[in-house]
């Protein structure tokens, strides 16, 4: 599998009256074609603005400080929105979290679709138009669509409208589809089709995935890879059998045991304390260090660099060097459940 | 947990009318009862009826039908609603799903969480209204530093707590809680649930709690109640509830929790359930102590 999608040092910054904001830090990762990568963390640690950044759909104010963008093995990072506007939808294209407001509720989705569908190919009109705007709603599992194309969004329900948010998604066959959330609007057995939509569309048109989540339990199902965020950097990554089974990194083990999955007969759940620090002024050293009840003494003042584990999975954390104390994960090593 | 019996909810039915001719059957002879110092869950996919339920419950809306018995007194009857109008009023207190919207933007902590004292012109216990809202703050974990600040400057997680607060000024005897954490992050959602867990073991609150999310449900609630197109489908302690779903939209709903195991999850197949099938009509039978489900009529 050849590199699709490569994200090298990447560091976008928010300026605002108060100060700069470093809303993603130094990032990298890579996308290989018909891949899942999910990408975890709290709201607030970047992942979102990471998937815009790379899409360019962030406003003005923001910047990307340094880093490089490349697609398919163009560099991207320097393209103004003219070359971008040739980009999107057809290299990659992007479904919102909230199918409600990503909708017009005063357009029918058969003409939301087919609106999507002639960006891309202008001369498609009349019964073609259709023909193909059905073809799209069938492949995202909406059932009857000549019928339901005449019917709006209020019409549909959550599960059926984020359907119909990832037929507009892949109206100009996209090779990368950027997930923002996809699920947290719908309830747990929507979610459950949609995670296997997106995985059964992965299978069957090689789309590779970003998939942004704040919640690890559904990663399981749908991922590769996973990458786990904080404070806009890039915490670990791997494949997500090492992320589950193997993880390293105290935020990851402290996602984890977050899960009322892995609480079960205990009488509270886990919690992270503290919250994540502000990124206006991001702390001196790891910025997790305070959170972290393994934190050692040079966490508050030496970044750690990322270490490889093996050659899918990184993981950046003092924790991991060899001089540090031998310390028993909290979590991992499966068997749950 | 006592065996007394706090909210009886009896053969409740409520029906949205959409035209003339159509209306919508929200809620359909659903029937629980909540001991005192128990969370009794309700779960079930959007569009279910849960939320009407609760609604119907904190009496916003008149049910069409049914009886709904708090500490003995029908709230649906407008004349004994008006002679204790006072006690239900401060014993009751509802949490909503989306704390942006049900905190005033415009009011500063302190203001939201005894603004309920001075609707209800209770003196308060502890000197000054500042000082009740203050304690309040304490008792759901917030800093007192946070009483001047106006919502938007608080997280997800501090907004619901404020949400909390101003429920419990009243200090009431059952909270219904509406999807309180379907909106924040997954650490924030275990300090929600955590506090509500504290609430009731430490300071015997009634919950009734509504959710979506099952995995939550099963760590939080003692009773379960399972709701499918306005139909109470099914109802059990958790345990009994997760261990043996007798009906199929419950056990339907239980295979869709995901598991923190890739290997597992993408070798788990989801159940399938198609509720056309189903007539909805019957009655609640007991299959054993305490568990019931909707059995259907041939």
């Amino acid at each position: 599998m050849s590199e699709l999608l490569e994200v090298k040092n990447l560091s976008v910054s928010f300026f605002t009256p108060a100060g700069e904001v470093q809303a993603v830090r130094d990032v990298s990762f890579s996308l290989r074609a018909g891949e899942v990568l999910a990408v975890v963390g709290e709201s607030g640690c970047g992942k979102s603005v990471l998937c815009k950044s790379i899409m360019k759909l962030l406003p003005q104010t923001s910047k990307i400080k340094s880093g490089s963008i490349t697609v398919n093995g163009a560099d991207i990072t320097a393209y103004r929105e003219r070359d971008m506007h040739k980009l999107r939808g057809k290299l990659f294209s992007m479904v919102f979290q909230d199918p409600m407001t990503a909708l017009n509720p005063t357009m029918s989705i058969g003409a939301q679709i087919g609106e999507a569908v002639r960006v891309h190919q202008p001369r498609l009109s009349g019964p073609a138009l259709r023909e193909r705007v059905a073809e799209l709603m069938t492949l995202v599992g909406i059932q009857n669509p000549k019928e339901r194309m005449a019917l709006y969004p209020y019409n549909f329900s959550g599960g059926m409208r984020q359907r119909s948010v990832m037929a507009i998604a892949l109206a100009g066959n996209p090779s990368i589809l950027f997930a923002d959330e996809p699920t947290t609007a719908l309830d747990v057995t929507v979610q459950a089709q949609i995670l296997d939509l997106l995985r059964d569309l992965q299978q069957r048109l090689g789309t590779a995935t970003v998939f942004v989540t704040h919640d690890l339990g559904v990663v399981a199902r749908v991922a590769d890879r996973v990458a786990v965020m904080y404070a806009g950097k890039i915490v670990e990554t791997g494949t997500a059998e090492e992320i589950f089974y193997d993880p390293r990194h105290p935020y990851t083990w402290g996602l984890l045991r977050a899960l009322p999955a892995l609480n079960r007969g205990r009488d509270s759940l886990y919690t992270i304390p503290g919250m994540p620090p502000s990124l206006l002024h991001p702390p001196a050293g790891d910025a997790f260090a305070c959170r972290n009840a393994y934190a050692l003494a040079i966490d508050y003042e030496e970044e750690p660099p990322m270490f490889p584990i093996t050659d899918t999975h990184y993981a950046a954390t003092w924790l991991l060097d060899k001089r540090a104390p031998a310390i028993e994960p909290p979590v991992g090593g499966g068997g749950y459940v | 947990m006592s065996e007394e019996i706090l909210l009886d909810v009896r053969h409740l039915t409520h029906v949205f009318p959409l035209t003339k001719k159509i209306a919508v059957k929200a809620v359909d002879d659903v029937s629980f009862q909540l001991r005192r110092g128990e969370i009794f869950g309700l779960v079930g996919e959007s569009g279910s009826g849960k939320s009407t339920a609760a609604r119907c419950v904190m009496n916003i809306y008149r049910p069409y039908g049914g009886s709904i018995l708090y500490k003995g007194i029908d709230t649906c009857d407008p004349r004994a609603f008006r002679a204790n109008r006072r006690m239900l009023q401060t014993t009751r207190q509802l949490i909503f799903q989306d704390s942006n919207s049900s905190l005033n933007q415009r009011m500063t902590v302190c203001d939201i969480i005894s603004e309920p004292l001075k609707l209800q012109k209770i003196t308060p216990p502890r000197g000054s209204l500042r000082a009740e809202a203050e304690f309040q703050m304490y008792y759901v974990g917030l800093d007192a530093g946070c009483l001047d600040k106006y919502p938007a400057e608080l997280s997800g997680g501090q907004r619901q707590r404020v949400a909390i607060a101003r429920a419990l000024a009243m200090e009431p005897e059952l909270l219904v809680a509406d999807e309180p954490v379907a909106s924040l992050d997954v650490s924030i959602q275990a300090q929600i649930v955590n506090l509500f867990k504290h609430l009731q073991q430490e300071h015997g609150f009634s919950f009734l709690f509504i959710a979506h999310d099952l995995a939550m449900v099963e760590f939080l609630c003692d009773r379960v109640g399972v709701m499918y197109r306005g139909r109470l489908v099914e109802t059990a302690p958790t345990a009994e509830l997760f261990a043996h779903p007798r009906h199929p939209y419950t056990q339907a709903l239980l295979s869709a929790i995901p598991v923190p195991d890739p290997r597992r999850e993408r070798n788990r197949r989801l159940l399938e359930f198609h509720g056309e099938s189903l007539s909805l009509a019957g009655a609640l039978a007991e299959v054993s102590p305490q568990h019931f489900v909707l059995q259907e009529e041939a």
